[in-house]
């Protein structure tokens, strides 16, 4: 759980309303709801972190059409 | 009309006033004076504060006062400047307090204007005949694009415009710009090329083709049938962001969503913003913990319920109720017991005094003696089962004396 890779925040997101809808369900075993709770959690942090963070991302195409990094925001 | 046709005895002198006055009555009432066509250049290009426009046109050997009143201008499709080839309709008439004759200019639009505008309609009417502007083809916009394609100039305000309301709305977003030419000859070729070169990005999620605000002739680029034809072949939805709120491009009819302005084109094409997603986010994680915490509610409810009936099915319980039985059961056992043996007791009792009765020993006690043989302990009751000199053993009620048969025998 601690290596993970830091998802997209569409990803972590899209989780976050699974995770939501999972829970929901009152036949899920306790133990499971539990682990879902702390995985919406995480993921919820994450997006948090990614939304205070996000910088605009710009790239600008030259002419034989590869984006390029141009502009850093 | 100033020449008289009798000589006066003193030529007719006017006031100014009356003089400016009539000759702006001749202004007015011509025929051509008072509804005309002029072209000319601009300088001397005034706003007033009071929205009025002043400024003079020009040619090479003449030069013409104009106004324009504010509530003339918002006719206008174009900023007028100086050096700006214009063609202006309005009425002549003269100003007497500045003196001048001047133009009072109802419309205007620059050179060229007409025939573009007249070369757009029909170019719209084609392509709508074709059905490319058709409702049908609009495609919705993404409510929350990941990578987005910008098609505009790298150096223009349009491109700030659009990457400051991205960064402030959602700056979650990627941005790649195709940058091109949009205006002069080469750019419809050049706005083609960037749409197709977006199109090729594989993640790509929505298109905004924009251009800052300019002339008619400026804006021109936007009214090719070859953009408009690139805008329909894009996979993904564009929204067109081109000149002022009043300009209408070919672009604007072909794209899926037409903004006013390249600002208003950023903000379309992101309707959910990072502070939407940070409510959202917010709203989740409450009802995350609401929704577990009435879980664990209503699980130690059941929890209680389950203890107490667990309680009243308790072996503990019956174990209690056990040994109170087994209290009870015990003292009447003890009870029966005791009258038991007590009944036993009397019973013993009597047995033993019968017994005492018929016991040997109350014989003695009456006079009587056991005679046995001393050495066989055998009972002697017979004569003949003496012999002299033998020894017996005679049994009194308090004791045994040893004696000798010393009398007759058989």
């Amino acid at each position: 759980m601690t290596d993970q890779p830091t998802p997209s925040f569409e990803s972590a997101f899209a989780s976050l309303q699974q995770i939501i809808s999972q829970l929901e369900n009152t036949e899920l075993p306790l133990e499971e709801a539990l682990k879902l709770y702390e995985e919406g959690k995480r993921l919820s942090d994450i997006c948090s972190q990614l939304l205070e963070t996000a910088q605009l991302r710009v790239e600008t195409l030259n002419s034989t059409s590869t984006p390029t990094e141009s502009e850093a925001a | 009309m100033l020449e008289f046709d009798f000589p006066p005895l003193q030529p007719m002198v006017f006031t100014v006033t009356s003089l400016t006055n009539y000759l702006r009555e001749v202004l007015e009432t011509d025929e051509i004076l008072r509804d005309v066509w002029v072209r000319g250049e601009i300088s001397n290009f005034v706003q007033h504060r009071s929205g009025h426009l002043y400024f003079t046109l020009k040619d090479n050997d003449a030069q013409l006062k104009c106004v324009m009143w504010k509530g003339q201008t918002f006719r206008l499709r174009f900023n007028p400047k100086d050096g700006q080839s214009v063609e202006a309709h309005g009425a002549m008439s003269f100003y007497p307090a500045g003196g001048q004759t001047q133009l009072y200019i109802d419309e205007m639009q620059p050179i060229g204007e007409g025939q573009l505008y007249q070369e757009f309609l029909r170019l719209k009417a084609r392509l709508e005949a074709e059905g490319l502007f058709a409702p049908e083809l609009k495609r919705p916009i993404p409510p929350l694009p990941r990578h987005i394609g910008v098609v505009t100039s790298p150096t223009g305000a349009a491109l700030q415009d659009i990457l400051n309301t991205l960064r402030r709305r959602l700056p979650l977003a990627r941005v790649t710009l195709a940058p091109t030419a949009v205006q002069g000859a080469e750019a419809p070729a050049g706005i083609v090329s960037g749409l197709k070169a977006l199109n090729a990005l594989p993640d790509l999620d929505l298109i905004i083709l924009a251009r800052g605000g300019g002339s008619i002739e400026d804006l021109w680029s936007f009214n090719d049938e070859a953009v408009a034809y690139a805008i329909r072949a894009s996979r993904v939805p564009v929204i067109s962001g081109v000149g002022h709120e009043t300009d209408f491009t070919i672009a604007d009819f072909a794209a899926d969503l037409r903004a006013p302005t390249p600002t208003a084109a950023a903000e379309l094409a992101t309707p959910i913003t990072r502070a939407d997603l940070g409510a959202e986010l917010l709203s989740i994680n409450q009802s995350m913990s609401t929704t577990l915490k009435s879980r664990l509610t209503s699980l130690r409810q059941d929890l209680l319920l389950a203890e107490n009936r667990l309680q009243r099915h308790s072996p503990a319980q019956r174990v209690r109720t056990f040994l109170q039985f087994q209290d009870e059961t015990r003292e009447r056992l003890e009870r029966a017991m005791n009258h038991y043996l007590s009944q036993h007791q009397l019973k013993l009792h009597n047995q033993l005094a019968r017994l005492e009765s018929v016991s040997p020993m109350a014989v003695l006690r009456r006079g009587f003696a056991i005679v046995s043989d001393a050495q066989t302990h055998q009972l002697i009751s017979r004569r003949n089962q003496t012999s002299p000199n033998q020894p017996i053993q005679i049994q009194l009620s308090d004791g045994k004396i040893a004696a000798t048969i010393s009398g007759d025998t058989p």
